[in-house]
């Protein structure tokens, strides 16, 4: 990075504002914070790729699975299956739900690992190499797609979809509308409105919080590591500049080795409340 | 913190990527488990099984073993005694046999005896006769000293 933007000499603020802009289908910044017409390539391009990669990897060794001894690689997918299965058994009870539930988990959890684990490449590497490639030394590029918000929340949606589905299908549509309006404080009719809307907020709590507990996390980290990244980068233009990069290499150090910790956490919570919501859609109130 | 269309794409994504998953990584894996779990279950079975069968032969073993041992010990008691008896039967019979014997033999001495002593007598009696008759050869009625000869060789008899 130093040596990338040593020439142009940018601002921290401008450095980060750089890298916190996507590459989109306008080539420009986000103007509005909601705005429809925009499609962030960048985060497509790899949460697609990290997800084919995904059930690639699940893949293989489903297409080797055999009841005979396992590999390493069988084996610890094999974990990781008996895990979700385990915990979608101890919250779903349906096990016609569990059939789709369940493995939608574990490729969630997979997923959301592997795009959380791009935040621990160096926050300047791929972008850098993006750059060199179009030679464009402006061209935005996010590597983290869980750090956007529009994947967090596009997956949080999902989920949103799959209760509302489930509660359908389980409960019917006329036990659900019931529900909706004498759930949960009781069935007087004067209540139904306080139901209703306690529903409604419930179930956009529930879904906003799922994905922005995702991208704060996330974007945070990010954010942090771009931090440490500009204080490394001030080696260059300052005095003390050797001290800086000491405390890059430490801080850098400790908050990768924190944020393993994090970007695993953080892809269990998502899978956990994607089985606990579903879960929730199967229970009568 | 940005909301844009991405977000329905990776909804998209969200919901194919979990039904690949269900469709050809989550069935073959659970199966795989399934099956293993079976075969772990049914091998602790068997060894279990193969257990218990080797207590049940070994048991079965010393019983057999007791068995023929009784059994070997009863024949020998049976042999030992039919070789007594036979013993016993032989040296009875020869008993018997010598007594047979012994029973012919004084009966032939008895009846040797018997007639040895007819014989003498027969001749004692003659000889008496002989020698009253020389005695008494002057006797006139011999008549009556026939009879007195009679008497007394009743008398020996």
């Amino acid at each position: 990075m130093a040596t990338e933007h040593a020439a142009q000499a940018p601002s921290a603020g401008e450095y980060i504002v750089h890298h916190l802009t996507h590459l989109n289908n306008t080539g420009e910044r986000q103007a509005n914070v909601v705005d429809w017409s925009i499609v962030n390539y960048d985060t497509l391009f790899y949460s697609l790729g990290l997800g084919i990669l995904t059930v690639f990897l699940l893949w293989l060794a489903a297409r080797k699975a055999t009841s005979g001894v396992p590999g390493r690689f069988q084996g610890g997918v094999e974990m990781l299956v008996e895990m979700v299965a385990d915990q979608a058994k101890g919250i779903i009870h349906s096990a016609e739900s569990r059939r789709f539930v369940a493995p939608l988990a574990l490729t969630v959890f997979v997923w959301i690992f592997f795009m959380n684990a791009m935040d621990l490449l160096p926050v300047d590497l791929l972008p850098t190499l993006w750059q060199q490639a179009t030679h464009n030394p402006h061209a935005y590029m996010r590597v983290v797609p869980t750090a956007d918000l529009s994947a967090t929340l596009g997956m949080s949606i999902g989920v949103l979809l799959l209760c509302v589905y489930y509660n359908i299908k389980i409960k019917g549509a006329a036990g659900w509308a019931h529900e909706l309006f004498t759930a949960p404080f009781g069935a007087h009719p004067a209540l139904w409105p306080v139901n209703f809307l306690m529903q409604i907020i419930e179930f956009l709590a529930k879904t906003i919080s799922h994905g922005m507990r995702l991208f704060g996390n996330m974007y945070a980290g990010e954010l942090v590591f771009m931090l440490i990244a500009l204080m490394g980068g001030a080696w260059a233009v300052s005095t003390s500049g050797v001290l800086l990069a000491i405390g890059h290499v430490l801080a850098g150090t400790a908050w990768a080795i924190f944020h393993i910790l994090i970007i695993l956490l953080q892809a269990f919570i998502f899978m956990m409340l994607t089985l606990v919501y579903i879960g929730q859609a199967h229970e009568e109130h | 913190m940005n909301l844009t269309a991405t977000l329905f794409l990776q909804l998209i994504v969200f919901l194919i990527l979990g039904g690949f998953t269900m469709k050809y990584v989550w069935p073959p894996i659970v199966k795989a488990l399934d099956e293993r779990a079976k075969k772990i279950a049914d091998g602790l079975a068997a060894a279990d099984k193969a257990k218990s069968d080797l207590a049940l032969a070994d048991r079965k073993a010393v019983e057999e073993l007791r068995a023929a041992r009784e059994k070997a010990g009863e024949i020998r008691a049976n042999a030992e005694r039919q070789a007594s008896e036979k013993i016993d039967d032989a040296r009875a019979e020869a008993a018997h046999i010598i007594a047979q014997a012994r029973e012919a033999a004084q009966a032939e001495a008895g009846v040797a005896a018997q007639r040895a002593r007819e014989a003498l007598r027969d001749q004692v009696a003659l000889l008496a006769v002989a020698g009253a008759e020389k005695i008494l050869r002057r006797e006139i009625n011999q008549k009556v000293h026939t009879d007195l000869l009679a008497n007394l060789k009743q008398e020996l008899q």
